[in-house]
């Protein structure tokens, strides 16, 4: 498809852009917080592109993607905790532990479909937050704080702010890049295709379950590279961060963005958490405002934010 | 051996709990093909409402008859507002819109309540321990959970399979047009299935108060169990949801019971106590993972497509 | 008579206690239009589904050039050169035609376990798929989403899809199936053409689109084949008029 000049396009240009330029803002005016706030927004946005990879491309509706944020996280605590600081160790095994439990959750959950599929991800997630709860050696319930960063050899210094929400930038840029070059690619069209219309798909010889499995696992992947991001950001990991309704964050965050757009998760993420910094310092109950919303905008809003920048182009 | 039936009875009065949450949850997901996360947050609301009015009112009955009476109160209220135009739309539009709900419930709790949770208090006669066996004492309190839960279900399937009302709500399972062209009034019908499932998560709620604190979030965990339940059983199911609740109330509950001391013997006492939970929690998690790979419909799939 | 292409032996399929598949044989040879008749509810559907592996069978054999391919997932029978159209259309609604028919072409290329490259810039994907909707006619359509296609082009495209699976068998489940007299009409023309390159088994209840184009066919009664012969023969035979013709002439006008 051909990059035309639209409101999607615009506005994609312009967020990365400003995102780009965000740490110029920040250390000229010393706004410390608006990067702190943004290190975090784009490592869920991260987590948001990956997860939009299954359910907006895919159709598979994951309510337990936050696991692989918990998996990726614990995978550098606990290796933190062991001694071992080096980032070269500590973040494939973040991604080949998220990966190995993508397998087995996909293996077994893609052999159900539509509602029970939606509960079985949730419950598989629940699995691991238990289990995480269970890991006494590991802080247990508390959780795990990590008393130094993951370890680059001075290539990349995470203790710097600036450094760090580049390398959280870089990874959400590279992020959306592979999931473009996937969905247009031969293995991103058989799966889109099985969204739209499995039987067909089945009919001309593709083994429908084969392909979505590599699916769920690249993106459950993918988001375990935001968990360990997000481990480094916080200095800390606990089992809250593979709560249900984290899960439930990150399906809002791609909704409010619009599924199965390339750039939609992460507008949606920033609006998603903008808004809840920005509720929470107006009340101390502000969802009380965020709840209602999202039920305004799955009653009106359809195709989130991205739908309606494509609604805007037509006219 | 007194332990083993105390704590098999605790199971059974668990499951039979999880039982009246997930007959809600499975009846609106089976009837209206809609679902509902915000289904433990009406379990919240019964045992908020039912420890504010047996407060009011000092009298446990009272207050806990006028609790039932307010959550399916608000149950219809949600379902006439808001939740009614669901409807037919994608699934995960109602998991948003619910979701939505949740984290209002949530605040809407803390704001009128406060963070702190609340207790509430049996009255006297529901305290003692009753004489089940000879020599073998169980408290009257807990009998009575399993004695109303056990009526409720009775009462739902004879609703269900038995009565006028019962057969228009399996018929908007199978076929809502015929129904709708019959000159049922469905959205009525709607409203009331919705009503009914509210009531019967409130009542859930409302006993468990006593035993737990009643406290924000409480609906969370155990909604996760329903679902994973209602799985199980089948979506749609009552029967299902009712043989896979006892099943996971059982194994929640002796898992909690037992896992520790098994645990002992291999781990130190500390990491015992942290992962016996963990552990009991997730053997549920498993039971659920092995049925689907032998039924990924559960064990009762609803007969329709 | 050299081996057939399609040799169905003595499949069975019941549903609860009845028999909706008694005991079928079937010999399809190559090069052979061989079309499949019978009533509403005589077991068509269920036979077609067993043929394209979307239903098992709880007895029998069934064959492709000499392969037992009774328990070959659905999927791996397309590459084994079994192509099935839908008697409800089934497509993919929000692709192009042309992506349609790309993908089938995809299907037939190996695996597509491809992260990288794009799909829709692989020119000999997009040539063999072009061919394909050429051959139904669908050229000049093919960048149209199929949901703005008309009935009648989306059982035209069904039919590319399934050619560009480059198969030896195709199954076609009424592809008349809603088409008006015109559409029809190139319907049986375009099955004409396509009978000289492929076998075909079409199970139809349109009787002037099955007997002008049939070399053979089967009569399927309460799942048992009561007949299979010529046309000429078939109009003749004496069971087949028993059981069938007091409902054929609504039959005919129905299609």
């Amino acid at each position: 498809m051909t990059a035309s000049l639209n409101a999607r396009n615009v506005t994609a240009a312009l967020v990365a852009a400003g995102l780009l330029l965000l740490p110029l803002y920040t250390s000229a005016s010393g706004n410390v917080f608006a990067l702190t706030l943004f290190t975090r927004i784009v490592i869920f946005a991260l987590a948001a592109v990956s997860l939009n990879l299954i359910m907006g491309y895919g159709g598979m509706m994951s309510f337990g993607h936050a696991a692989y944020l918990g998996i990726g996280g614990y995978a550098v605590g606990i290796l933190a905790q062991e001694g071992v600081g080096s980032a070269l160790i500590q973040w494939p095994m973040a991604l080949a532990a998220s990966a190995l439990f993508a397998l087995a959750v996909g293996a077994l959950s893609l052999r159900t479909r539509g509602v029970y599929f939606i509960m079985i991800t949730l419950a598989f997630a629940q699995m691991a937050y238990y289990v995480a709860s269970g890991l006494a050696r590991y802080g247990g319930d508390d959780g795990l704080t990590i008393y130094k960063r993951s370890d680059f050899g001075g290539l990349i210094d995470l203790s710097s702010r600036v450094q760090f929400y580049y390398l959280c930038l870089g990874c959400l840029f590279g992020g959306i890049y592979l999931v473009w070059r996937i969905v247009n690619s031969r293995f991103g069209m058989v799966v889109q295709g099985l969204r739209s219309n499995e039987q067909r798909m089945q009919a001309i010889g593709f083994p429908a379950n084969r392909y979505r499995l590599v699916c769920f696992v690249i993106a459950g992947t993918m988001c375990g590279l935001a968990g360990a991001l997000l481990a480094n950001n916080t200095d800390f990991i606990s089992p809250a961060t593979m709560y249900w309704t984290r899960s439930g964050d990150l399906m809002v965050m791609v909704i409010l963005g619009g599924m199965g757009s390339l750039f939609g998760p992460v507008i949606g993420t920033i609006a998603f958490l903008v808004l809840e910094e920005f509720l929470s310092q107006v009340t101390e109950y502000w969802a009380l405002i965020m709840g209602p919303l999202l039920l305004l905008i799955v009653l009106f809003g359809r195709g989130g934010i991205d739908g309606l920048l494509g609604r805007l182009r037509r006219g | 051996m007194l332990l083993v039936v105390e704590q098999f009875l605790n199971g059974l009065q668990f499951g039979l709990l999880l039982f009246l949450l997930a007959a809600g949850l499975t009846l609106v997901f089976g009837i209206m093909d809609f679902v509902n996360l915000a289904h433990g947050s009406l379990y919240m609301m019964g045992a908020y409402f039912a420890a504010t009015f047996v407060m009011w009112t000092g009298n446990f009955i009272i207050g806990v008859l006028l609790a039932l009476g307010a959550t399916l109160l608000l149950g219809i209220v949600l379902e006439f507002a808001a939740l009614r135009h669901l409807y037919g739309r994608d699934h995960l539009d109602h998991v948003l819109a619910t979701f939505g709900l949740i984290l209002f419930f949530n605040d809407a709790v803390r704001l009128i309540w406060g963070p702190a949770g609340l207790t509430l208090p049996l009255p006297a006669w529901l305290t003692v321990p009753i004489a089940i066996m000879p020599g073998v004492y169980y408290p009257a309190y807990r009998l009575a959970i399993i004695v109303v839960a056990l009526a409720v279900a009775l009462m739902l399937y004879l609703v269900v399979m038995r009565t006028r009302v019962g057969m228009l709500i399996r018929a908007g399972a199978s076929n809502r047009e015929m129904i709708g062209a019959l000159g049922v009034n469905i959205k009525l019908l709607y409203t009331l299935v919705f009503g009914l499932g509210a009531a019967l998560a409130g009542l859930a709620g409302l006993m468990q108060a006593p035993i737990l604190t009643v406290q924000i979030g409480m609906g969370e965990n155990i909604l996760i169990l329903a679902f994973v339940i209602i799985v199980i059983g089948g979506i749609g199911s009552i029967r299902g949801a009712f043989l896979a609740a006892i099943f996971v109330g059982m194994i929640d509950t002796l898992g909690r019971a037992f896992l520790p001391d098994l645990l002992r013997q291999m781990l130190s006492s500390t990491a015992a106590s942290t992962a016996a939970p963990a552990l009991s929690s997730m053997l549920i998690y498993l039971l659920m993972a092995m049925v689907l790979v032998v039924r990924p419909e559960g064990l009762f799939p609803a007969s329709r497509r | 008579m050299a081996d057939p292409l399609l040799r169905v032996e003595n499949l069975v399929r019941r549903f609860g206690g009845i028999l909706a598949t008694d005991n079928v044989s079937l010999d399809v040879a190559k090069g052979e239009l061989h079309a499949i008749i019978g009533p509403n509810g005589a077991g068509k559907t269920t036979l077609i589904s067993q043929l394209t592996g979307h239903l098992l069978p709880h007895a029998g054999t069934i064959r492709l050039a000499g392969a037992d391919i009774t328990h070959v997932p659905a999927y791996r029978r397309c590459a084994l050169g079994l192509a099935r159209s839908f008697q409800i259309t089934s497509l993919l609604l929000e692709f192009t035609a042309l992506d349609n028919v790309a993908l089938a072409a995809q299907a037939n290329d190996g695996h597509s376990f491809r992260f990288w490259g794009n799909a829709r810039k692989e020119s000999h994907l997009r040539q063999s798929a072009l061919a394909a909707l050429d051959r139904v006619g669908l050229a000049n359509r093919a960048d149209v989403l199929v949901s703005e296609l008309s009935h009648g082009e989306q059982r035209e495209l069904e039919l590319a899809v399934a050619l560009a699976t480059k198969p030896q068998l195709l199954l076609l489940d009424e592809p008349m199936a809603g088409l008006g007299a015109t559409e029809s009409g190139r319907m049986v023309k375009l099955l004409q053409e396509l009978r000289r390159e492929v076998t075909i088994v079409l199970v139809e209840h349109d009787m002037d689109a099955v007997f002008a184009l049939a070399d053979r066919i089967s009569v399927l009664v309460y799942g048992r084949v009561i007949a299979s012969d010529e046309p000429a023969a078939i109009r003749q035979n004496a069971e087949v008029r028993r059981a069938y013709l007091g409902e054929q002439h609504a039959v005919t006008r129905h299609g």
